[in-house]
């Protein structure tokens, strides 16, 4: 079992990157624990899909170096770092049968045969694929072709790590819960670290005890999925988590005080005068319908009702804002103010957190 | 992948550079010849001109009994290309489309006329264009042609038409297109590359066949491929002038190749992949 | 995907119909006509029954030409198919280079027949041609004039150098439409690169394996202006191929019951054999 580090990682695509933008990677520093169940997330583009092959060896980064343990692999070609990895479209060896497929890569490392029986016997098992073993793969569903996949992935038992990229892409959503939780059960029961790749937030906050979110090829944060809702280290993840995401104000900020569109409101803690672009952030949940002069002037435009809550979509100032409001709650006749939750606030410059302690990453 | 394609690594490159050479090769030789006055073709061997010449060049084009072949099969390839594409057209979109009496049986004799010898034929049609006046004319080669570029135009067609999605004519009908109008304003942009390669694959066996369009023609509408029998006289062949012609033959099938560049990949599944 | 039934699709097909009705059931009626007649010159004719059949069938000459035609299609098949393959695995995927070879590829292929023959006749020479001229200074007695092995090497190498490209550009395009996903799995599950081949490569390739072994066996099959350029089909009878043979027979000796019993027992054996490969490579997929 092994303990992944990327070591001032970066990649480029090009020979020789110039611009900032010309690297799909910026210098990066992570690591990933042993058996940890890990969810990479980001919007596409983000550089997820990069880092993920640089980890598998099917991409040599431009500069750094990857670890296993303590171990340097950065230039190892993919066989001999002993990972598995499924892919966002299934891929099956379309002339084998479901057996033949599952224990191929077992084959192909020399196991003795009843070992390799045995595996495959209980990969089939896991899967709920026991039946088809011995159907040829090409006319299965994609559903079946993805779980062969997902199978292959785990057939070896040494793996250094399991890595999904986009796996349940192509899946039933009935079937992608179902995937998905008896991934969670592998996890559990093998201990494998796993790294799972997705755009799909819900996926990866199911899936993954902490989760790395990426944007524009950089790592803005790592934490446990409620480290992310709770305090996004960038507007990125407040507007990225969530549904809808966080709300974000332009704000003056003066010691305790912030001034929004011509109104004011106090904070939880005093800031050091602040430069660049300041801005409030502030999650749906955790602002409230009000009148009179309390909080900010909002106007509003449209109510959804989701089920479980209700969405209120409006603006402050020129800024689009939403409110959710508990199901059971009533919206009041004269709401014009909307009021944050001082303690729930965070002040972000350039679109990256300040910490009211420290104060000097606001200078 | 960047990797995978560069996992493609030195051994590659000799083999496609001994195959490439290995191609050119007889058609640098014809280029050589073509460049060489007679004499020195049956003199000194050399593996260049050491006199280039384009004296070979300049004796077809400015002989119209050696440049009016060129025109001749110009002539019925494009004619050819041109009726093959626009009865297979709809022929094609029928077959990828609908289900009819006997769509299965017709489609597969289509394909067997692709199947036909040249040389089964060639009598036939001689008697055949002979008996309707058509013999030593453009439209009988053209039309003679049609018998394995239909077959093939039709299949490749009806190939890439299979590729778009039916919800597009269902569309087009609801917002009152009607079938022509739909057909050539809106089906036909989408399938753009499948008719470029199925041109090119009529120009193709056209421009390439020689047993048929030989076998009907005798003066008027002679094809260059049949004019170049002319080099031998009674002082032997005329090595140069033969080879000069051979190139010329070979720069319209360049040219169309170079304009479907980015299809042939495609073009050669025939769109089915 | 059902397609509606609709049987007006039949006005669209029409045209096609009439035109290959006219191009190809028109002449083919004419030759059943001679396959059952005989003539004593002028326009008469007399019902000859099946005995222009039974004389093609029995006629050693055609039986030879027939033989040399299935030799000549097997090695045809045997070189160009599993060399085009090799060759479309060799070929870079993408980029300037790819362009680059895919039209010098595709060159050989636009080039008339007769000139075909007529480069690879004098490529072949040994007072004026590359080739010739080459094996000789090496010593080589090669005349592909006189020797029937040597006109049989020169037709099926010029037969190779006009066609492989085909079956490797067909290949190519079975191989570009692999999504770069199943290699990268390969290298996960340690695949060789035989096993690449074998069961990634080789089942997509399938489809388009089936054209080109289609189109090659018929045009082969069907041979005719270039090794009548190059050897004329001999020495002797040495490359008299079923086309040329039928040529000779039809045009040259003007033999026309005979040589309509020949046309259409050639054309349903080259029906019948596309059947079968058709029929055994598509069941391999199942």
């Amino acid at each position: 079992m092994t303990r992944i580090t990327l070591e001032n990682l970066a990649h480029s695509y090009q020979p020789k990157p110039s611009h900032d933008d010309d690297w799909a990677l910026k210098p990066m520093n992570l690591t990933w624990e042993d058996g940890g169940a890990y969810a990479l997330l980001g919007a596409s583009g983000c550089g997820k899909s990069t880092l993920l092959n640089i980890i598998s060896g099917l991409l040599v980064p431009s500069s750094g170096r990857v670890l296993f343990n303590d171990r340097d692999v950065t230039g190892l070609p993919t066989a001999e770092r002993n990972i598995a990895q499924v892919f966002q479209f299934p891929v099956v060896y379309d002339t084998m049968s479901v057996r033949e497929n599952l224990a191929f890569p077992l084959k192909n490392r020399g196991m003795p045969a009843d070992q390799i029986a045995a595996r495959v016997d209980e990969v089939a098992r896991m899967i709920g694929m026991t039946a088809m073993l011995d159907h040829r793969a090409r006319r299965l569903t994609a559903d079946s072709k993805q779980k062969i996949s997902l199978g292959r992935g785990m057939v070896r038992q040494d793996v250094n790590a399991i890595l999904f990229d986009e796996p349940l892409t192509v899946i039933d959503p009935h079937m992608k819960w179902e995937l998905r939780t008896q991934l969670k059960d592998l996890h559990r029961r093998f201990g494998h670290t796993m790294i799972y790749v997705t755009h799909d937030q819900t996926e990866a906050l199911t899936f993954a005890d902490q989760v790395v979110v990426m944007h524009d090829g950089r790592v803005v944060q790592s934490g446990t999925p409620q480290a992310l809702f709770d305090a996004p280290e960038h507007t990125f993840v407040g507007y990225f988590i969530g549904s809808p995401g966080m709300n974000l104000l332009d704000a003056h900020v003066d010691g305790t005080t912030a001034h929004i569109a011509g109104a004011q409101i106090g904070l939880a803690h005093g800031y050091a005068p602040l430069s660049g672009k300041v801005q409030l952030g502030i999650r749906p949940e955790f602002l409230r319908l009000g009148s009179g002069t309390q909080g900010l002037p909002f106007t509003i435009h449209r109510i959804e009702d989701v089920g479980h809550h209700r969405i209120i979509r409006g603006k402050v100032g020129d800024a689009d804002i939403n409110v959710i409001l508990p199901e059971a709650q009533e919206i009041p006749a004269d709401a014009s103010r909307v009021v944050p939750d001082p303690g729930r606030a965070h002040i972000y410059v350039d679109d990256w957190r300040v910490d009211p302690s420290a104060r000097e990453r606001a200078a | 992948m960047a990797a995978v394609a560069e996992s493609k690594g030195r051994g590659s490159t000799i083999i496609m550079v001994l195959y490439l050479l290995f191609l050119m090769l007889p058609i640098y030789w014809l280029l050589n010849m073509s460049l060489k006055t007679n004499n020195e073709i049956l003199g000194a061997f050399s593996l260049w001109p050491k006199n280039p010449t384009l004296a070979n060049y300049r004796t077809i084009l400015t002989d119209p009994s050696w440049y009016m072949g060129y025109v001749n099969s110009l002539t019925y390839v494009v004619m050819n290309t041109a009726i093959s594409i626009t009865v297979a057209l709809p022929a094609a979109y029928a077959f990828s489309r609908y289900r009819f009496l006997g769509d299965k049986h017709l489609f597969f004799w289509l394909l067997t006329n692709r199947m036909a010898p040249a040389a089964v034929f060639a009598l036939p049609f001689f008697q055949l264009y002979s008996s309707i006046g058509l013999f030593d004319t453009h439209i009988a080669v053209a039309l003679a042609h049609c018998l394995f570029n239909v077959p093939l135009a039709v299949w490749i067609l009806e190939g890439f038409m299979s590729g778009v999605p039916r919800e597009i004519d269902e569309t087009a009908y609801i917002d009152g297109y009607s079938f022509p109008r739909f057909f050539v304003r809106i089906f036909m942009p989408l399938i753009a590359s499948g008719i470029g390669v199925a041109a090119f694959f009529c120009f193709m066996f056209s421009w390439v066949e020689l047993l048929l369009s030989r076998t009907l023609t005798s003066v008027d509408a002679k094809p260059i491929a049949a004019t170049m029998t002319r080099t031998v006289s009674a002082s032997g062949l005329d090595w140069g002038v033969l080879a000069a012609a051979g190139m010329l033959t070979i720069i319209p099938g360049a040219l169309v190749i170079w304009f479907v560049r980015n299809y042939i990949a495609k073009g050669f599944a025939l769109g089915r992949v | 995907m059902d397609k509606p039934v609709n049987n007006r699709a039949w006005f669209l097909v029409l045209p096609v119909l009439l035109l290959v009705a006219f191009s190809a059931v028109l002449p083919l009626m004419t030759v059943v006509n001679y396959s059952v007649q005989d003539t004593f010159g002028g326009n008469q004719f007399f019902w000859a029954g099946l005995d222009w059949f039974e004389e093609v069938l029995e006629s050693d000459r055609i039986r030879a030409a027939l033989g040399r035609q299935i030799l000549f299609s097997a090695i045809i098949l045997a070189i160009e198919i599993p060399l085009g393959i090799f060759v479309a695995l060799n070929m870079p995927k993408r980029g300037i280079w790819a362009s680059f070879c895919l039209v010098l590829m595709a060159l050989p292929l636009l080039i008339p027949w007769n000139v075909v023959g007529t480069i690879w006749q004098v490529f072949g020479r040994v007072d004026i041609g590359l080739l010739g001229h080459t094996l000789k200074q090496l010593g080589i007695n090669y005349n592909y004039v006189n020797d029937a092995v040597d006109a049989w090497i020169t037709v099926i190498v010029m037969d190779v150098w006009h066609w492989t490209s085909l079956v490797a550009l067909l290949c190519y395009a079975g191989l570009q439409s692999i999504p770069d996903a199943y290699y990268q799995a390969a290298r996960i599950d340690q695949a060789s690169r035989w096993k690449v081949f074998r069961y990634i490569e080789l089942p997509k390739m399938q489809g388009v394996l089936l054209i080109a072994v289609l189109l090659r066996f018929m045009d082969s099959f069907m041979i005719y202006t270039e090794p009548f350029v190059v050897t004329g089909g001999g020495p002797g009878n040495a490359t008299t191929f079923l086309s040329i043979d039928l040529v000779k027979m039809a045009v040259g000796q003007f033999d026309l019951g005979p040589a309509a019993a020949f046309s259409l027992i050639y054309f349903l054996v080259i029906l019948l054999i596309s059947f079968v490969f058709y029929t055994v490579m598509t069941k391999e997929a199942k």
